[in-house]
């Protein structure tokens, strides 16, 4: 708290990024947020922003209606201020500098939010993935593979989990040598098991082969996952760098795998590019689409110069290739990239998903992000800026990840447990550092910070409101039918995903929502069925048998089931309660707005659509003064951080 | 010629079909006068394709051992069949002389002119008979219905024998205190004859949507007093009026030179003139024929795509139709005035304009009633030449002429309508796809002729059955129905940032797998849908779902059981 200087300031125009449009209201700066109430008594928005959401604070110079200020959000929200005293703007300005940029683990939210939950919940919470069952599920261990404990001290290589699992015949000295020939120690190991097949993928970190260099124990340990596969007489190494990128490394001593020292590999570089390049590319594509007034043709030239699309395509193009490896040629596939964390981690887990229906559900993603992410040492405390910001650490690996799995929900409607607003929410914590599961940058760093101990676990808090992230149309029949999923990689298909991006832009959203209204239809078919069921168990303690009586009365007008309101539509259905709240309010705005005299207009669209946000053209300087009606919003996510 | 002449080899054994996703097939093929019919020879469970020779775009032959070989050298040839509904077919057939045939008869009887001989002239199914009205409404129908109308408007038959404007119906709609003479003067002062005739009167506030084609002011600056009359009319008593021209400004100033021009600021002083650029014809058609080229590229590489659907220009052509709509219906209902919408011939974009504009106003044009009517006053009766701009699509090789897929922007852009409202519309994806392939080739004789003149001389009402009138029978309209419909009376104002705005998938990629998996979550959706209903009971009172629901429901029922306890 001693950093913040001003805790609130009144009178602040919140400008809106695509349109004229403005609102007025107050700033609150708290410990851990920054919150904006709008004045505005019948609509009264808020805003919350966290701290840790905050990527960059930018104060612009002055103008004659005030102090510009302007923040940019790691889920992409861009909120620009407009306050009235210099004096003011400084202060917030200089706190947020500081608040944004905590010096030590301690200081990050997750150590401070308490949910209300006792030891006992939290601890369930944290036991609620367990990789080892995971493992048994795969079919690990067997004849083939087994657990080691050569990495129980994390003595072989500290990025890496406890528990890893080799082959059979990869002895100790086998695995310690391999080792010391992969960079940062990161040796190979199993991280899915094909059962049907008995092929396995592994992920290991890039040889330090340099020129010429060989490793005995790394030849082995190739040929022994070669081995532990009866159907097929060779592997594949996947080196998910681009050749160039690859050659370069061998300058440093390092480099991939020489196919003439390994006997029966078969090598393929794929060609996925490196972090700062990701970084580069998502940082011109929000800028592309971050344009005001923007035509058609600057939208398609911009987000085909930003590359981000032909990279995800590429992540996509890796892990189709790894499946088809994996279930056509049932072959066993060894996958690096230089340290084995990043463009290994995209391409296994999403290969995996490929493969296996289990992590398209809701419980299997986060098996899966929590086994090749998490465990697997994916640096997200650096990634994601968590602490100690190094610019050149971050980079939108993990976003990549997310966005691959949306453009398969999108070709396979039908194949997900999830919708996308399970995917944004997931995304929406990395960064929050709400939970402690995404803390620091490895599970060792994880359990020196006592995380289990100290902060709750995200998986626990999306399980308890799992009914928001259901897809409708999900079908565990697809899923028998379509095993394994096959997408096209027709350029076509990869689209822009706008909710994700864009989250925060209302104007830029459908106003309706095929999701939202099939789910309240789902919901409520699913209470209505409880009834049917409670009803007649009433029936039958009295005795009187369920046969359907004739029909007598006309059927009764029935109203809606109630829809509650949030910032996009699809977003998830709050619960009951809100619900009710929510409703109330809407009504109660509803009726405020048609007693208001003439000066809201009478102007009334759908689900808060109008033209000025649209911004048709010439006309709109004319409406300029026209208020706008009052929408209920409700920010997604960030306002239930709160509680 | 009798059509039955340019076929020379009428039946084929043994061809090959294949279809994108779809294993291969044999059969047999058929070539009749207006269809290519394919089946295959299992005897139980055939499998038959039917295809309307006017659905083919283009045809590409190549055939093995063309010089030299003797037929019993087993020389074969291919055929690919590309249609206007951008399905790709190839059929195999053995022997070159009856390929060429083939080839030859499908380009012959797939490239008529005649209206008459076209197949809605032969389509006689046993369920429609041909006695009985024509069409969903007329303009004295809408007249009728529109309450706000009847004090200040009025249908005027000036136009009877089509002599005014050849490309108008008989009757129009015009200010009450305008009359024939003057209408017929100011029709000598527009191109065509299309003087401003009214097309939608807001419910909400009594402010119209007029159209016509330009003013002919031409390089001396002509005027016209009747036409400034006229004009003054429409606004009555108001103050201001809008006139939405949909060329640029410089392109308005050019037509000048041809004969054409705008409405200048001095003569109608009470209007205030917005130009709006927008493409037409030739560019639009071209536009077509780089996306579907797009789409059906085999790269795989995303910068390609991009920068090919980027060259291709349709969605900065769906962009622009959806902003314009978008800026009438702000003039409309949120500035409260009327407005006037033309280009040059009138025929084109400004019906685009004016209906989605109606589309976003009118709750009454979102129902499947309402929208094709919709279509039928502003496309069909208001003189949408079908005929010349539908006669080529994506895929011909023939020299454009008349070409222009305005019909299928406007499909376009009601589908990204129902994309950002998906609630709002009575009907569903599948109708648009449906007007899309009936718009090029067709069992009906709805888009037969360029205008009601000319369909009343070929016959039109008399010979063919009509589209609109067999889709809203009860059965068929089922499917076409909006499972989520809830009608809302607000306006629905699109998003147009370009992110809001997307590729078409199900009609540009709509032979792909992809369609189908939609296809089966689209079935999903429908099945909770009717669970809900089934369960819930009957919400709303005007869908056919709730005439079915005379049983009750289980919880009804129980509920019913309880209280007699």
């Amino acid at each position: 708290m001693e950093h913040i200087r001003t805790p609130k300031v009144e009178q602040v125009k919140l400008l809106d990024r695509f349109s004229n449009k403005s609102v007025i209201g107050t700033l609150h700066l708290t410990a851990t947020h920054l919150i904006f109430v709008e004045s505005n008594s019948t609509s009264a928005q808020e805003i919350w922003i966290l701290h840790h959401h905050i990527a960059s604070v930018e104060k612009l110079s002055l103008t004659t209606s005030g102090c510009p200020l302007l923040i940019q959000c790691r889920n992409f929200r861009l909120v620009h201020f407009v306050i009235p005293r210099e004096r003011d703007c400084h202060d917030i300005y200089s706190s947020l500098l500081r608040l944004l940029r905590p010096v030590s683990y301690d200081e990050l939210y997750a150590f401070s939010y308490n949910p209300k939950q006792n030891d006992q919940q939290r601890e369930e919470g944290w036991q609620l993935i367990d990789l080892a069952a995971e493992f048994e599920r795969m079919g690990v261990p067997c004849d083939q593979w087994q657990l080691t404990d050569v990495n129980r001290e994390y003595k072989v290589c500290e990025t890496y989990p406890r528990d890893l699992y080799v082959p059979i015949t990869a002895s100790k000295p086998i695995i310690v040598g391999s080792s010391k020939f992969r960079s940062k120690g990161r040796f190979p190991v199993l991280t899915y098991f094909y059962q049907e097949k008995k092929a396995a993928v592994c992920r290991c970190s890039q040889p330090l082969s340099g020129f010429s260099a060989r490793c005995l124990e790394d030849e082995h340990m190739l040929q022994a996952i070669s081995k532990s596969n009866h159907n097929s007489r060779y592997i594949y190494v996947m080196d998910t760098r681009p050749k160039l990128n690859a050659l370069a490394n061998r300058a440093a001593g390092k480099g991939y795998e020489n196919e003439d020292n390994y006997s029966n590999i078969r090598f393929q570089f794929v060609g996925i590019e490196n972090i700062h390049v990701m970084r580069g590319s998502l940082q011109k594509l929000l800028e592309v689409v971050g344009t005001r007034s923007l035509s058609m043709t600057d939208y398609l030239v911009g987000l085909e110069n930003s590359g981000w699309l032909r990279h995800i395509k590429a992540i996509m193009d890796a892990a189709i290739f790894l499946a088809k490896a994996v279930t056509v040629e049932g072959a066993s596939v060894l996958v690096h990239c230089s340290d084995g964390w990043d463009r290994t981690a995209q391409v296994c887990a999403l290969g995996s998903l490929l493969m296996d229906p289990y992590y398209r559900t809701i419980k299997g993603f986060m098996v899966l992000i929590e086994k090749d992410w998490i465990s697997f040492g994916h640096k997200f405390a650096d990634r994601c800026d968590q602490l100690d910001p190094d610019p050149k650490e971050v980079s939108p690996i993990f976003t990549q990840f997310l966005e691959c799995v949306w453009q398969l929900t999108e070709q396979f409607p039908q194949a997900f447990e999830f919708s996308e607003w399970f995917l944004i929410q997931i995304h929406e914590h990395v960064h929050s550092c709400q939970f402690g599961n995404f803390l620091g940058n490895s599970q060792r760093q994880r359990e020196v910070l006592q995380l289990k101990e100290r902060t709750y676990s995200l998986w626990a808090h999306l399980l308890s409101e799992k009914q928001n992230y259901l897809n409708p149309v999900y079908s565990p029949s697809f899923a028998e039918s379509h095993p394994v999923l096959e997408p096209s990689t027709q350029a076509c298909h990869f689209k822009f995903w706008r909710n994700m991006y864009h989250q925060y832009d209302r104007s830029m959203h459908p106003r309706q929502s095929i999701l939202k209204q099939v789910l309240t239809f789902k919901e409520s078919n699913r209470e209505l069925e409880g009834t049917v069921q409670a009803l007649k168990t009433k029936l039958q303690k009295f005795g009187v048998s369920t046969s359907p009586l004739k029909p007598q009365t006309p059927p009764r007008d029935r109203s809606l089931p109630l829809r509650p309101q949030s910032l996009i539509l699809g977003a998830p259905l709050l619960s009951r309660k809100e619900v009710q709240q929510e409703e109330d309010e809407e009504v109660f705005g509803e009726e405020a707005r048609e007693d208001a005299p003439a000066s809201t207009d009478g102007e009334r669209t759908v689900e808060g659509s109008s033209a000025t946000e649209n911004g048709y053209g010439e006309l709109t300087g004319s409406f300029g003064s026209k208020n706008e009606p009052a929408v209920v919003t409700l920010e997604f996510g960030v306002a239930r951080m709160t509680c | 010629m009798e059509l039955s002449e340019h076929i020379k080899t009428a039946n084929v054994e043994d061809v090959t079909l294949r279809r994108p996703f779809h294993p291969a097939l044999r059969g047999t093929l058929c070539v009749t006068s207006h269809h290519l019919l394919f089946s295959d020879r299992k005897d139980e469970a055939s499998w038959q394709l039917l295809i309307l020779l006017k659905n083919i775009d283009a045809i590409e032959k190549s055939v093995e051992n063309l010089f030299g070989y003797p037929r019993a050298m087993g020389s074969s040839g291919t055929i690919t069949i590309k249609c206007k509904d951008l399905l790709v077919l190839q059929l195999e057939i053995p022997g070159m002389e009856e390929c060429l045939n083939i080839a030859s008869s499908i380009e012959a009887l797939s490239s008529l002119e005649s209206v008459t001989e076209m197949y809605p002239f032969f389509y006689r199914p046993s369920h429609l008979t041909l006695n009985g009205p024509w069409g969903l409404s007329s303009t004295e129908q809408y007249y009728k219905q529109t309450e706000r109308l009847w004090d200040r408007w009025r249908v005027s038959t000036v136009n009877s024998d089509y002599s005014v404007c050849p490309s108008y119906p008989s009757a129009v709609i015009v200010p009450r205190e305008v009359d024939d003479d003057k209408l017929i003067r100011s029709a000598r002062f527009r191109q065509g004859g299309r003087f401003p005739v009214l097309s939608y009167c807001h419910h909400r506030n009594g402010m119209v949507i007029m159209r016509s084609s330009q003013p002919l002011t031409g390089a001396n600056k002509k005027r016209c007093k009747e036409d400034e009359l006229l004009l003054q009319a429409v606004i009555d008593g108001s103050e201001l009026g809008y006139i939405i021209d949909l060329r640029s400004a410089q392109q308005a100033q050019q037509a000048r030179m041809t004969g054409g021009g705008f409405e200048s600021k001095s003569f109608y002083s009470h209007w205030k003139r917005i130009h709006r650029h927008h493409e037409r014809g030739k560019i639009v058609q071209e536009s077509l024929i780089k996306l579907v080229e797009a789409c059906s590229d085999p790269s795989h590489s995303v910068d390609r795509w991009l920068s090919k659907l980027e060259n291709s220009k349709w969605l900065s052509h769906v962009h622009s139709a959806l902003s314009t709509a978008g800026l009438v219906v702000e003039c409309v209902e949120r500035d409260g005035h009327s407005v006037l919408v033309h280009g040059s011939e009138g025929t084109d974009n400004t019906l685009l304009v004016s209906s989605l504009a109606q589309l976003i106003l009118d709750p009454a044009s979102r129902t499947v009633t309402g929208f094709l009517c919709l279509l039928e006053r502003e496309w069909i009766q208001a003189g949408h030449p079908f005929q010349q701009r539908c006669a080529h699509s994506a895929y011909s090789h023939a020299r454009l002429k008349q070409e222009c897929p305005i019909f299928l922007l406007l499909l376009d852009c009601v589908w990204q309508v129902w994309r950002q409202f998906p609630l709002a519309l009575e009907f569903s994806e599948a109708l648009l796809l449906r007007l899309a392939q009936e718009v090029y080739a067709s069992n009906y004789g709805t888009f037969l002729c360029n205008s009601e003149q000319e369909r009343c001389a070929a016959g039109v009402k008399e010979n063919t059955h009509c589209l609109f009138q067999s889709l809203l029978r009860p059965d068929i309209e089922e499917q076409y129905l909006n499972p989520l419909y809830e009608p809302t009376d607000l306006a629905i104002w699109p998003s147009v940032h370009p992110q809001s705005l997307q590729l078409w998938t199900g009609l540009f990629l709509r032979w792909t797998e992809y369609a189908q998996n939609m296809e089966e979550a689209r079935e999903e959706v429908w099945s909770i849908v009717k669970e809900h209903h089934e369960q819930a009971g009957p919400d709303r009172t005007n869908n056919t779902l709730s005439t079915h629901c005379d049983t009750l429901t289980p919880f009804e029922n129980l509920m019913d059981e309880l209280t007699i306890l």
